[in-house]
């Protein structure tokens, strides 16, 4: 007979044998989502705290969260004590000082912090950032993890946006902010090294995308990597060069910039990101997606992108809700 | 039946077998004209769970599927998007195409569309 313990926020329970993580929490009126009880519904996720879970139970979840030893309590039998967190894990955060501040277009400033702790991210995650009087925002990190005490940031100025505007006009080198722990499951992991790579961004969306780009191409990523940037306008877009070195640099990187509105001049492509990429690419089967930005612009990517043959487990979002003149 | 005989779910694969015509079956309703607007503004990788445990339960697997939850799930299609026998037959048909891809003897195929079958009253709230 093995009885195992179960340490679930700040209780501690027994988990019976032949009994799941779920049923077990649920036997001691511990309140934890579920549905379907049978690993379908992904509804009762939880976290382990201490080691990877059991593998059965993180069957048909995302690699990005079997990394992060997230799994389905219902699908859950335990080989050992287990600590487990229901609700998200508290938000930590850490002090940095602005070192950097450039204007990468009209409207997006490049923000380069040093952090004093070094931190442990994968190039896509994003943080929130915290000034001092608590207001805070989430933007994505820009950087790959080479940097690991560094972190750069693309941030869009919104007209009336208190932090993004605050950040452009106030915020000086020199100053301090409190950054999270980095979050996100859209991110790049080197293993499938020879799937094939899509990103699709709009806007400052760039920014999580460029770091997964470069992280993908410091792993030497074997398959091929589509970039697709866009904007309404020609000034709405940015590295235009730089990502245009990168391709000539690896034959393996592909960069598209795309407008959808005005004359598209040589070497950028008319039409918006998703529907350039999806008439180049007719066939995703086995690819691996990237999309941020506009919510709307990830969920009709993420359809379209399914409707011609990528698995829903290998496409990762992001979307951030940016409103601006120049996004489509 | 005797005990050593296996369940349809069985016969079919089991839960590989789910997982397999999952996304056939959702590609082919999302690509249906008569029916995919009833999903044009729900969550992708959520309809997808919900798509499974709906092949589960078509297929005679374990599930917790009951008329109630039928009712409750549809109710609102029911009322505000008109949901209803023309939509229901095109899921069947969309469900047996899937099974046919995937070279599913039509006899199971039959047993399986018999079960779907059995949920059309509460699917459509009479
Ligand atoms: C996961 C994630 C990643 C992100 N990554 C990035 C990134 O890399 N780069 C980036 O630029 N952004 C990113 N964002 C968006 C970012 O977090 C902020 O939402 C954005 O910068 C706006 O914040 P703000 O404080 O400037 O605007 P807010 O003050 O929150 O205002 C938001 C919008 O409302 C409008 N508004 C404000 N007040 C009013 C009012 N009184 N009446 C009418 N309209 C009003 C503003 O003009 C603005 O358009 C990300 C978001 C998420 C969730
Ligand atoms: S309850 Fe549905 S996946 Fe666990």
């Amino acid at each position: 007979m093995s009885l195992y313990k179960l340490s679930v926020n700040d209780r501690d329970i027994i988990c019976e044998s032949g009994e799941t993580v779920l049923d077990a929490c649920l036997r001691e009126n511990i309140d934890i989502p579920y549905g379907c009880r049978q690993g379908a519904c992904q509804s009762c996720m939880v976290r382990s705290l201490q080691g990877p879970p059991p593998l059965a139970a993180q069957d048909g979840l995302k690699e990005v969260l079997r990394h992060q030893n997230h799994f389905l309590a219902c699908l859950c039998y335990p080989q050992q004590d287990m600590a487990i967190s229901i609700s998200p894990p508290a938000e930590f955060f850490t002090e940095a000082t602005v070192i950097e501040k450039t204007l990468l277009n009209a409207e997006t400033l490049q923000l380069t912090l040093q952090c004093k702790d070094t931190m442990d991210y994968y190039a896509g995650q994003f943080v929130n950032l915290k000034r001092a009087d608590g207001l805070s925002r989430s933007y994505s990190i820009a950087n790959n993890r080479l940097h690991a005490n560094k972190l750069s940031f693309h941030i869009r100025r919104l007209a009336g946006g208190r932090f993004s505007e605050w950040a452009h006009q106030e915020l000086n080198v020199g100053d301090k902010l409190e950054v999270s722990d980095p979050q996100g499951l859209c991110y790049y992991l080197p293993t499938s090294q020879e799937n094939n790579l899509l990103l699709i961004g709009t806007g400052s969306a760039l920014a999580p995308l460029a770091g997964i780009v470069s992280e993908a191409l410091h792993h030497g990523h074997k398959g091929a990597i589509h970039l697709f940037h866009g904007s309404r306008e020609m000034d709405g877009l940015y590295w235009l060069e730089e990502m245009q070195d990168l391709a000539s640099q690896y034959p393996n990187f592909h960069y598209t910039p795309c407008i959808s509105r005005g004359d598209a001049p040589d070497g950028v492509a008319k039409g918006r990101a998703n529907d350039v990429a999806m008439t180049l690419l007719p066939s995703l089967k086995g690819w691996r997606l990237y999309l941020c930005g506009h919510p709307d612009m990830v969920r009709q990517t993420k359809r379209q992108a399914f409707l011609h043959g990528a698995a829903l487990q290998d496409i990762h979002a992001d979307a951030f809700h940016v409103a601006s003149a120049t996004l489509d | 039946m005797s005990e050593t005989t296996a369940t349809l779910y069985e016969q079919l694969g089991g839960e590989a077998a789910v997982n397999a015509a999952v996304d056939i079956f959702y590609r082919k309703v999302l690509s249906d004209h008569r029916i995919n607007r009833f999903f044009d503004n729900t969550d992708m990788d959520k309809q997808a769970a919900k798509q499974k445990s709906f092949l589960t339960m078509a297929f005679g697997g374990p599930n917790n599927y009951s008329g109630a939850d039928m009712r409750q799930a549809h109710a609102h299609l029911v009322k505000k998007l008109g949901l209803d026998d023309s939509h229901f037959d095109a899921v069947v048909e969309d469900l047996a195409a899937t099974l046919q891809e995937l070279n599913v003897p039509q006899e199971l195929i039959n047993q399986v569309a018999a079960i779907a079958e059995s949920t059309r009253n509460d699917v459509l709230d009479r």
